[in-house]
């Protein structure tokens, strides 16, 4: 009969497949954040009487990609630099608070800062290879912590250069001088040369500002591959780097953190202005 | 345009005029739609035919605007790689004006019914109730495409709810059109006419409906398809007082 044919429109029925976890920023908060890695509490930095790190506290997510944006000058290299201990090279240059990793402040002067860099390792903005061979460039680090017969290095040179996915390029080559080889490669060989020594965090400091497009793809995989394995903390001032390439994203600005949220939130929906107007090219 | 989201200040002058481009472009659009609605209601109504032609070509303007309107959004996806409420607007444009388009479609076919109707038809008392939930359509379209421009959550929010009443018109209307149809079986074939008029009102509420949805997603960062009203009207920031 017709008149049983339902027209009705009003009853918005319960979907059979839950909507919940789907939209942006939910899933995020239904998972609970990977355990930290780096857990830092209350830090502050000075270059002399420069305050250039005021009050930070964050927790580095294990096995994920974090990447600090921010305009220059706001404190995310400054950051960057106090995982390693880095600044300590420089006189004048001092951090206050803690810097959590395993539970184990690695500020405190009874760490030793030799071997917090062989756990906490660096790659720079310009690909700074040493003047030796691209063999050498590798191996040159591990003496330094391990004593390894002959073939034992071979083998880690090689599992190194896969890791950064050099191998290829350079297997025909491992005598020759790592300065000969592409920016690009160059930057792989420096990653290689960090993980080399088996570190746990790998500090990238703009790794790809100085690469082409097709060098900074290479870099971008690579960081991807090498989350597996390591926690990752990459300065970059390209916005679409740390959206392609990170889990989270902390932006800073003026010696503070201002947002640090999860890489998806961060670039759909930032919960400050300041966060908004940055990563949208808006002059605040 | 109100430009509470800051579109006017990138730090590219280019950038603020693509952007307020497109939203200049999508208020026309909706400007365009509205009157082709309008249009097709009084032809319907009053039986004009030469009124009904004109919606019906009308809706190339309409589809013409859509396509030029998502190539428009392609360039800025490519080449600006927007981002937050950036990204959001360039996503609910796309979004909105398939709504819009589709609004225009059914325009269209109302203007069609319009052609179709016998001046019998016209005189039956149902009529009267068919342009009544017309007009509440038309409000609704008008308050969905406002809040866009407004770029207003709350009234976004309150807009979408109006649509629970034209679903009910809606419901209402049919069972008389089924009782009349089973009624008198000769009429079935004209009477459809006002059937798919009056389906095609119900459709632009939903339409109007999902613009609404769209601006709450822009300005607030939230998705609120699929969701109760009390959840849309919380994500838009109305608290259950009712005030924005």
């Amino acid at each position: 009969m017709m008149a049983e044919i339902n027209t009705s429109t009003q009853e918005r029925a319960t979907p059979s497949v839950s909507l919940a976890g789907l939209r942006s920023g939910e899933a995020t908060q239904n998972e609970a954040r990977p355990e930290a890695k780096l857990e830092i509490r209350d830090l502050n930095f000075y270059y002399g009487g420069f305050h250039a790190l005021k009050g930070i506290d964050m927790q580095i997510p294990a096995g994920k990609v974090t990447a600090f944006i921010g305009p220059s000058g706001c404190g995310k290299s400054t950051l960057l630099r106090a995982f390693n201990r880095i600044y300590e090279l420089y006189p004048n240059q001092r951090a206050e608070g803690e810097i959590l990793m395993d539970g184990r402040n690695i500020l405190s002067p009874k760490v030793d800062k030799n071997l917090l860099r062989a756990k906490v390792g660096m790659v720079f903005q310009t690909p700074t290879p040493f003047p030796m061979s691209i063999y050498d460039n590798i191996a040159f680090g591990v003496r330094l912590y391990e004593k390894l017969s002959r073939r034992q290095m071979d083998e880690r040179v090689e599992w190194s250069l896969r890791k950064a996915a050099l191998w290829d390029e350079v297997k025909s080559k491992l005598r020759q001088s790592g300065t000969g080889l592409s920016g690009g490669q160059q930057q792989r060989l420096c990653i290689a040369r960090a993980i080399a020594v088996k570190p746990e965090v790998l500090l990238l400091d703009e790794p790809t500002s100085a690469l082409d497009p097709i060098s900074t793809g290479f870099i971008e995989e690579l960081v991807h591959e090498l989350k597996q394995d390591y926690t990752i903390v990459m300065v970059t001032h390209n916005m679409q780097q740390a959206a392609r390439v990170s889990d989270y994203t902390a932006f800073m600005y003026l010696g503070q953190l201002v947002e640090f949220n999860d890489t998806d939130t961060v670039f759909t929906n930032p919960a400050k202005k300041q966060t908004e107007d940055y990563i949208t090219g808006r002059y605040g | 345009m109100i430009d509470k989201k800051g579109f006017s200040q990138h730090i590219s002058r280019q950038f603020n005029e693509e952007l307020n481009q497109i939203l200049n472009r999508v208020m026309s659009m909706g400007g365009l739609v509205e009157r082709q609605l309008g249009d097709a209601l009084k032809a319907l109504a009053e039986g004009d035919k030469e009124l009904a032609e004109r919606v019906i070509r009308g809706d190339d303007e309409v589809n013409a605007i859509e396509v030029s309107l998502d190539d428009e959004c392609t360039h800025i996806l490519a080449r600006r790689q927007p981002a937050a409420s950036d990204l959001r607007l360039v996503l609910s444009v796309t979004k909105a004006i398939i709504d819009l388009e589709r609004i225009g479609d059914e325009a269209e076919r109302i203007g069609r019914m319009g052609l179709n109707l016998t001046e019998e038809q016209r005189q039956l008392g149902i009529m009267s109730d068919v342009v009544a939930m017309g007009q509440r359509v038309k409000h609704i379209l008008h308050g969905a495409l406002d809040a866009f421009t407004r770029m207003d959550a709350a009234q976004a929010a309150r807009v979408a709810e109006e649509d629970v009443e034209i679903d009910k018109q809606y419901d209402q209307i049919m069972q008389r059109l089924i009782a009349a149809m089973e009624e008198n079986r000769a009429a079935v074939r004209q009477t459809l006419n006002i059937v798919w008029a009056v389906r095609s009102l119900e459709r632009i509420g939903d339409r109007s409906h999902n613009i609404c949805e769209q601006v709450i997603y822009f300005v607030k960062g939230k998705d609120v398809r699929h969701t109760s009203f009390a959840e849309m009207a919380e994500e838009a920031g109305i608290n259950p007082a009712g005030d924005a």
